[in-house]
């Protein structure tokens, strides 16, 4: 067992746990919080895969935006938690036993097959991740098509989002 | 024009106007009118035409003038029709012609044509007169027809039918024109159909001569699939009778030949009235007169003693069927003769002296006089058209004087009448030279030397015969005597009679034409060894008529015996008759009005009893009643209810709970209940949507790993 | 070393986990929780398999950005609907906004 391993399994308890909590907290605000953890957690993945651009994105949008819109919506819909009975549904063992067939099913899969056994290669040195994903990104040969209609898809949400939730008075 | 397409075309022109006044002149009289007698008038002339051929032509009995076409093909050979003139079709051809055309020309007079228009006069009533206003009084004068044009396009139709019979060389011609006189004569003794009394008579004259149709057709038949052929000339081949005799009938015994002349002379008892199918003649009277004349005198009975005189050969076969002929012509002659004596009407005198003098010419037939049968046939045709047409006559001068007086007198019965020899003289002489033909007056009338050569002819070998046919010659004579001094004689015994007046010349015209005809024709046929008169002219008559046989007969030897009896009963029944009733003042005064003479011997009532009420038994009760509703439309009825209780069952068994029940009604409930059921699938909740297709998804993917990767 | 199979195992787990927290919580606003965490694994696995192939061809890291930027777009759109789900009937309890059932 060495160094990488080590960490990597520190950080896929973290991540687990604090996932786990997220979806049985009966309060949720202590959910949310749970899940900036968990956010954390993948964030420090990111890094050991050498993906620092998006260790930083993660945590500046996922964290920085979406956990917080998520803070902002259980707060604007508080009255309804004052009573703090169970938090889970009547058929929540149900779903335990659905979850759990995913995951073996996953599990069987990824087992199945040899190939997966591989090792992370070497980075070639002067590799630049960050230059290369800008390339990527708005080279037409690449996925700048891709892009600009994602930047289309949040124009949308953003308008369809005011529009939704905007309140006539 | 050769003869034989002369003789063809001759009964042409009667057809033709038939169908030109049916079709398009029936609204106009004179027309019409014109079209009939122009008609009848070009059959005359053909007629006079082929009668002066005939008569010079060499041998016409063995070289007739005959011409045939072939007709209906039967298997090899060919039913063959045509025309046939031979000595007795040529004077046959010249009376029917002669009558027939004075008919036509009478009944324009007869009809009223000129007349006004009736006051109420209906079409199927006879017309009863209008009322004129002259000079500020109003008298009441005959009306015309109604159904002027309508009587001239039957007696055209009648016309045609007798020529057709006459002039035809086959016993299928005859036929047709037998049955469209018959036809005709129904039409026309009903011709004024709303009167139930001339209905009635028109079918019992149609009914009583189809009984007799039927067995002559039987004969036809016989005839024909005996021989082969139906053409007279076939049938009389010396061969074909002499097989004909010898061969035997189960029938009484008879021989083929004599069976079928007996068959062929049961239709000439229906159509010549003789008994015991003589009912129709009387009650025939319901017609105009010029019917009566037509059917009684010129054509229709004519024809059924002209039909056995033509079959004489085949009749003479067997001298059963001769004596049988015999038998019922002179009984006849007797009978109707008897019954004539209690008869008031003028015209019934007339009827039933019709069905006597019929029968002497059977009877004369049946003793074998051929000649003398066919001498009698046209002398009657002269001298009784004649006193029919003067009948008619009478009772239209009577009409008049009843118009007069506006009494509702009877102008037919004679009793009523009285003087009218200075009212109406030209009918006066013309119908008393008629009426001393018809008793037989000596030498001046033709009657006599007819009647004179059957009495002859019959006195040797026929006795009985002889003293039946003297006895109704004095009948014959009395009662015509009787009607002349009734009618003509005395004083007027009604108003109506004193105001009675002469006829127009379109009447009384024919009368005199027929008259010189009565009177001269019986020249003709003077027997040779007559005293003092014979050898004077030719017996031209028994020359010519007797050609027609193959071998001709033999004029009857005289004898003084028939000869004084003719005499002695002709002029002494006109002595008796003149003197029994130049003073009677009415019917109470006729010693003769017996019951049952006056009631025809009770036939009317027998054959009503016997024959009309079972058939209408069984025609209402047994076929309409008991077969017609009962049994077939029961049995339809049955069908009906069957099918209905069918349909009924299907629809409440089958229809009903299986196909809207189940198929139709239980779709839409299975439906409709699975519906229910999965809706409420539906609740709404994403969470459940969520887990139900995650659970088949997973299957989905366990089931594709299951198969696909196993490989 | 850490072989690929392990990081696979996690993003599972993850995905796992968050699938059971969209089926089973009451609260809307949990059940979009859930769906973060499904969608954080998914990430993981792009950048994974990037990471482990040849890394030169950054495909991964692009779908991985564009994830993201479906996650907030998602987030967005769909706490507005259940704020204004919330205005109308005054409930977040995902049983309750029952109002599409037949």
């Amino acid at each position: 067992m060495d160094l990488s391993q080590i960490i990597f399994l520190v950080l896929a308890v973290v991540i687990l746990s604090s996932g786990l909590l997220v979806v049985t907290t009966r309060d949720i605000v202590h959910a949310a919080l749970w899940l900036i953890v968990t956010l954390f957690g993948v964030a420090a993945l990111y890094a050991v895969l050498s993906a620092g651009f998006l260790a930083v994105v993660q945590v500046v949008i996922y964290i920085g935006a979406i956990a917080i819109l998520f803070i902002f919506a259980v707060m604007l819909t508080r009255k309804e938690m004052r009573d703090r009975g169970p938090q889970l549904s009547a058929t929540w063992w149900f779903s335990a036993i659905v979850a759990l067939l995913t995951f073996a099913g996953l599990f069987l899969l990824i087992r199945s097959w040899t190939g997966f056994g591989v090792l992370a290669g070497d980075i070639p040195a002067g590799f630049d991740a960050v230059g290369q994903l800008g390339n990527a990104l708005v080279s037409p040969n690449a996925f700048v098509l891709p892009f600009e209609v994602a930047s289309v898809l949040l124009l949308a949400a953003l308008i369809g989002a005011v529009y939704i939730a905007f309140s006539r008075k | 024009m050769t003869t034989e397409t002369l003789i063809w075309l001759i009964p042409l022109p009667p057809f033709l106007a038939f169908f030109l006044i049916v079709l398009f002149t029936n609204r106009n009289k004179s027309v019409s009118h014109t079209i009939a007698i122009g008609a009848a008038f070009l059959a005359w002339a053909g007629a006079m035409l082929v009668f002066l051929r005939a008569i010079g032509a060499n041998e016409l009995g063995k070289e007739p003038f005959t011409s045939s076409i072939n007709w209906i093909p039967t298997a090899d050979t060919w039913l063959k029709i045509g025309v046939l003139v031979d000595p007795l079709g040529a004077i046959v051809l010249f009376f029917v012609a002669w009558t027939v055309l004075m008919i036509f020309v009478y009944s324009v007079g007869y009809h009223n044509f000129g007349q006004p228009v009736g006051d109420h006069d209906q079409a199927g009533l006879p017309p009863e007169g209008a009322t004129l206003e002259e000079h500020g009084h109003k008298h009441r004068v005959p009306s015309v027809e109604p159904m002027y044009s309508r009587f001239f396009a039957f007696i055209s139709l009648f016309a045609f039918g007798m020529l057709v019979l006459v002039l035809s060389d086959n016993l299928l011609t005859l036929f047709v024109g037998w049955e469209i006189m018959g036809l005709c004569s129904y039409l026309l003794i009903g011709f004024w159909y709303a009167k139930p009394s001339a209905r009635d008579a028109a079918v019992k004259a149609f009914m009583t001569t189809r009984v007799g149709d039927v067995f002559m057709l039987l004969g036809i038949v016989f005839i024909y699939s005996a021989t082969g052929s139906l053409s007279f000339k076939d049938i009389f081949q010396p061969q074909v009778l002499h097989t004909l005799a010898v061969v035997p009938t189960p029938i009484l015994g008879l021989s083929a030949g004599g069976l079928m002349g007996l068959l062929l002379f049961i239709g000439t008892i229906g159509k010549s009235a003789q008994f015991p199918l003589h009912v129709w003649l009387p009650d025939a009277m319901e017609g105009p007169t010029p019917v009566s004349a037509m059917i009684h005198a010129a054509t229709m009975v004519s024809a059924g003693v002209y039909m056995v005189i033509r079959m004489f050969p085949l009749l003479s076969l067997d001298p059963r069927t001769m004596t049988f002929v015999a038998f019922i012509g002179a009984f006849t002659a007797l009978f109707a003769a008897t019954i004539a004596v209690a008869q008031n009407d003028i015209k019934r005198v007339l009827a039933y002296s019709t069905i006597s003098q019929l029968g002497y010419m059977i009877a004369a037939l049946g003793s074998g006089a051929y000649v003398a049968a066919a001498f009698h046939l046209v002398t009657h045709a002269f001298f009784k058209a004649l006193l029919f047409l003067g009948s008619g006559s009478v009772i239209h001068g009577m009409e008049h004087g009843v118009l007069h007086t506006g009494e509702h007198t009877d102008a037919q019965d004679m009793f009523n009448m009285g003087g009218l020899r200075r009212k109406m003289p030209i009918t006066f002489w013309t119908f008393l030279i008629g009426g001393f033909a018809l008793s037989g007056f000596p030498v001046l009338t033709a009657g006599f030397w007819s009647k004179d050569e059957i009495l002859a002819s019959t006195f040797g070998g026929h006795t009985a015969v002889f003293i039946t046919l003297s006895v109704a010659a004095f009948l014959t004579a009395f009662y015509t005597m009787r009607q002349i001094t009734l009618t003509f004689l005395g004083e007027p015994r009604s108003p109506a009679a004193s105001h009675a007046q002469e006829t127009v010349w379109t009447m009384t015209t024919p009368l005199v034409f027929l008259a010189i005809f009565a009177v001269g024709f019986g020249w003709t046929g003077i027997p040779e060894h007559f005293p003092i008169l014979g050898g004077i002219l030719p017996n031209w008559f028994h020359e010519f008529v007797g050609s027609t046989l193959a071998t001709p007969p033999e004029a009857a030897p005289f004898n003084w015996i028939p000869l004084l009896v003719s005499l002695t009963v002709a002029l002494g029944g006109l002595l008796v008759g003149w003197l029994g009733y130049r003073n009677v003042r009415s019917a109470k005064e006729d010693a003769l009005q017996i019951p049952v003479l006056k009631r025809k011997w009770y036939f009317d009532e027998m054959y009503d009893f016997a024959f009309v009420r079972p058939s209408a038994w069984i025609a209402e009760t047994l076929i309409y009643q008991w077969m017609d509703k009962g049994l077939i439309d029961g049995l339809l009825h049955l069908f009906g209810k069957a099918t209905a209780a069918i349909g009924s069952t299907l629809r409440n068994v089958i229809d009903k709970p299986v196909i809207n029940g189940f198929f139709g009604d239980g779709t839409a409930h299975v439906v409709q209940g699975t519906g229910r059921n999965l809706r409420p699938i539906q609740t709404g909740r994403i969470q459940q949507y969520m887990l139900f297709s995650l659970i088949v998804l997973l299957a989905l993917v366990g089931l594709a790993y299951y198969f696909l990767m196993r490989v | 070393m850490v072989p690929l199979s392990w990081w696979l195992i996690l993003s599972a787990g993850l995905f796992s986990i968050g699938l059971f927290g969209v089926l089973s919580r009451k609260n809307a606003v949990a059940i979009l929780l859930g769906v973060e965490l499904m969608l954080n694994s998914v990430n993981i696995n792009l950048v994974s398999f990037w990471r482990y192939g040849d890394v030169a061809r950054m495909a991964g890291q692009v779908f991985a950005i564009i994830v993201f930027a479906v996650a907030a777009a998602e987030v967005a759109v769909g706490l507005a609907l259940v704020i204004s789900v919330y205005r109308q009937r005054n409930t977040v309890i995902a049983d309750n906004i029952d109002m599409m059932k037949w």
